[in-house]
């Protein structure tokens, strides 16, 4: 059984006067113990709500949850306030986009690491400050006990990251959800932050939710990949499949627009059209179909059905992009971006 | 090649004295406000008064109170003579060295500003930081308790803090310690607003969101997190405050409710004493003004500097 299943999430935003937002519309995905999923899509996909729905994080007012979570079978939407408290932290912990800001900028590194400790290992004075030097070298923070005195606006980005992973990682949780962890990072850190994540999923068997815009990330990181749009998962495959065939025209459209080192001189990136703010009810059709380029009129008779094929490649789309009009584009998806770790390693023989 | 190894010594040393931990953001605002020539200024005029205030008794060349040479020294009458040797800025209208008054007179005002901004502040902070903590801790219950509170407040913040004075000095009666309540209890709206309002906006910051992530419990992250992170704009408001309220109690002074004596002259004492004398003699009026002006100059410049150096924004 899997580590996190869940199940038709939905999370809708409501305030007087104004009509529901349907953040999250429905998800499901499961998350296997030592897995990486990612949750991949633009801004304003629902990824980040997934995420904060996940561990309890979204306010209690004008917000709507619903759907199944089940963690170790446990239900995390239905779970009291107090019981959440304790796992978070301990069982499940996040990493979240921006390091300077989610550290607190006028207490040392090392209390806030300490702090963890204290609260889910009950560990203090001495053996809680060699914990925390530990949790620092761990993860790649040379010279720690100097770095535990230390304040966050002394440390360099990659350092600060690095120390959000060690308090996330500290309790040794089950399920990690890192919302962007690399976006505020130049490209030499996020392959090195990467390869950390990599590597404490491998050693700990933590199950990793990888939320992020960045496909690159995603070659180099992710077993499973789910493709959000407008609060719905549209593809979602391995990453095998999904880079070599990704059937969803949007799925299509972003790996199309990275940037390829082998491309011409001279030639223009080529973007999905339009934003994410075009788009229609999913109730009315698809929410893709004004920003798309395979439309077709059935797109609007009303949402389309997730379709499975038997290789466990899932599409949410009525004329998906088939065969000869991928291969052009699936050329740009083995060498997505100069971020990756192994992604051209990985998808040489699909090229 | 010893000139050599001298440097990797050097530079070794640097190394090793680099060990002694972090600098917070204190040490670091500090380091700026040393190099900002306004906070200097500031600084140096702070500083410069209360060395007089508290050097005073030493410093005045003659008994403030002190009218004797009056009728050596006035000629015609209605004649107030001016700066002299014996007087270097003159007498007053009773023939009190002017230098004499203003330098004991600064240490009621600082006394004054001290004593009505802690008391202020202490209220004030008190107050606020209930209100966010309760607002930030218990849910619907705290929101009730935040709203009662800041109603509270913001009836005493409609009033005119003057008038309000006014009416703390009435019902406490004449007095320096009418003078410091009544100052004090203006202040008080000000700063529980501003700290309620600076833990709210913290209450929504990333890091905050982190350490709930990370099961960190509220009654720590109020405390631990918020409060500290919120303390900055209350701290720079306790700087702007002294300067207005040395104007507020040279202001109730002013309107005789100080209870100055003539033994125990205060600026605003001084400045309404004047008034008689305005066609005449300006410079009675102009001595106290300036010297109101300068000392809250200082406190507004540093206080200024201050709110700068504190910034999160503009900090590297």
């Amino acid at each position: 059984m899997a580590l996190l299943e869940v199940e038709d999430l939905a999370v809708t935003f409501q305030r007087k006067g104004t009509a529901p937002v349907h953040a999250v519309d429905g998800v499901s995905f499961t998350v296997a113990e030592g897995q990486v999923v990612g949750l991949v899509g633009e801004s304003g996909c629902g990824k980040s709500v997934t995420s904060l729905a996940l561990m309890g994080l979204l306010a209690k007012r004008g917000v709507k949850v619903g759907g199944k979570a089940l963690f170790d079978g446990n239900d995390l939407l239905t779970m009291p306030g107090s019981t959440l408290r304790d796992m978070r932290g301990s069982e499940m912990a996040m990493i979240f986009q921006d390091p300077l800001s989610s550290l607190n900028p006028v207490i040392p590194i090392g209390l806030q690491v300490t702090e963890v400790l204290k609260r889910h290992r009950g560990m203090k004075g001495e053996p809680a400050e060699k914990e925390a030097a530990d949790l620092l070298d761990r993860v790649g923070i040379p010279d720690p006990r100097r770095r535990l005195k230390e304040y966050p606006h002394q440390l360099s980005g990659g350092m600060r990251q690095r120390a959000l992973i060690a308090m996330a990682v500290a309790c040794r949780p089950r399920l990690l959800i890192a919302d962007e962890p690399t976006t505020a990072l130049d490209v030499t850190i996020q392959a090195q932050i990467l390869e950390l994540l990599k590597e404490l999923v491998a050693q700990q068997g933590t199950a990793l939710i990888m939320i992020t815009h960045d496909l690159g990330v995603v070659a180099g990181l992710c077993d499973e990949i789910n493709v959000m749009y407008a609060g719905r998962v549209v593809e979602g495959a391995a990453r095998r499949p999904l880079f070599a065939s990704p059937t969803h025209p949007y799925s299509v459209g972003l790996l199309g627009s990275i940037p390829r080192l082998d491309a011409p001189r001279g030639e223009k990136l080529k973007p999905i059209p339009g934003s994410v703010r075009d788009n229609i009810a999913w109730a009315d059709g698809c929410a893709f179909a004004p920003r798309c380029a395979h439309r077709t009129d059935e797109c609007l008779d009303g949402p389309p059905a997730l379709v499975q094929t038997y290789t466990g490649h899932a599409y949410r789309c009525v004329n998906p992009v088939t065969g000869d009009e991928v291969e052009a584009v699936t050329a740009a998806a083995t060498l997505p971006a100069p971020s990756i770790v192994d992604a051209t390693t990985d998808s040489d023989g699909e090229a | 090649m010893s000139a050599k190894t001298d440097r990797i010594d050097r530079l070794a040393e640097l190394t090793a004295r680099k060990d002694e931990g972090g600098h917070g953001l204190w040490y670091e605002a500090f380091r700026r406000l040393r190099r900002n020539p306004l906070a200097m200024t500031g600084a140096v005029i702070i500083l410069l008064f209360v060395l007089i205030a508290i050097l005073a008794p030493w410093l005045a060349p003659h008994d403030p109170a002190a009218q004797t040479w009056l009728g050596e020294i006035r000629g015609a009458e209605g004649f107030i003579p001016g700066p002299r040797s014996g007087n270097w800025l003159g007498v007053d209208g009773l023939g009190r060295d002017e230098l004499s008054r203003l330098i004991i007179g600064s240490r009621q005002s600082l006394l004054v500003g001290v004593v009505a901004t802690l008391l202020g502040f202490t209220a004030g902070a008190i107050l606020g930081g209930l209100s966010g903590a309760f607002l930030g801790m218990f849910g619907k219950a705290g929101r009730w308790v935040d709203s009662i509170l800041m109603r509270f407040n913001d009836m005493a913040l409609a009033v005119p803090s003057l008038l309000l004075a006014i009416s703390v000095a009435t019902i406490l009666g004449q007095g320096l310690v009418t003078v410091m309540i009544a100052v004090g209890v203006t202040q008080i709206p000000v700063f529980a607003r501003l700290l309620r309002g600076s833990m709210l906006a913290q209450s929504h910051s990333d890091y905050v969101l982190a350490s709930t992530a990370l099961g960190v419990r509220k009654r720590r992250i109020v405390l631990n997190h918020i409060l500290p992170n919120s303390m900055s704009p209350v701290l720079v408001q306790a700087t702007l405050s002294l300067a207005t309220a040395i104007i507020e109690a040279a202001g109730l002074s002013f309107l005789g409710l100080g209870g100055a004596n003539a033994a125990n002259p205060e600026w605003g004492v001084m400045l309404a004493d004047s008034q008689q004398y305005l066609a005449t003699n300006l410079r009675l009026a102009v001595y106290p003004a300036v010297a109101i002006i300068i000392t809250a100059l200082g406190f507004t410049l540093l206080g200024e500097a201050m709110r700068e150096a504190l910034d999160p924004k503009l900090r590297k």
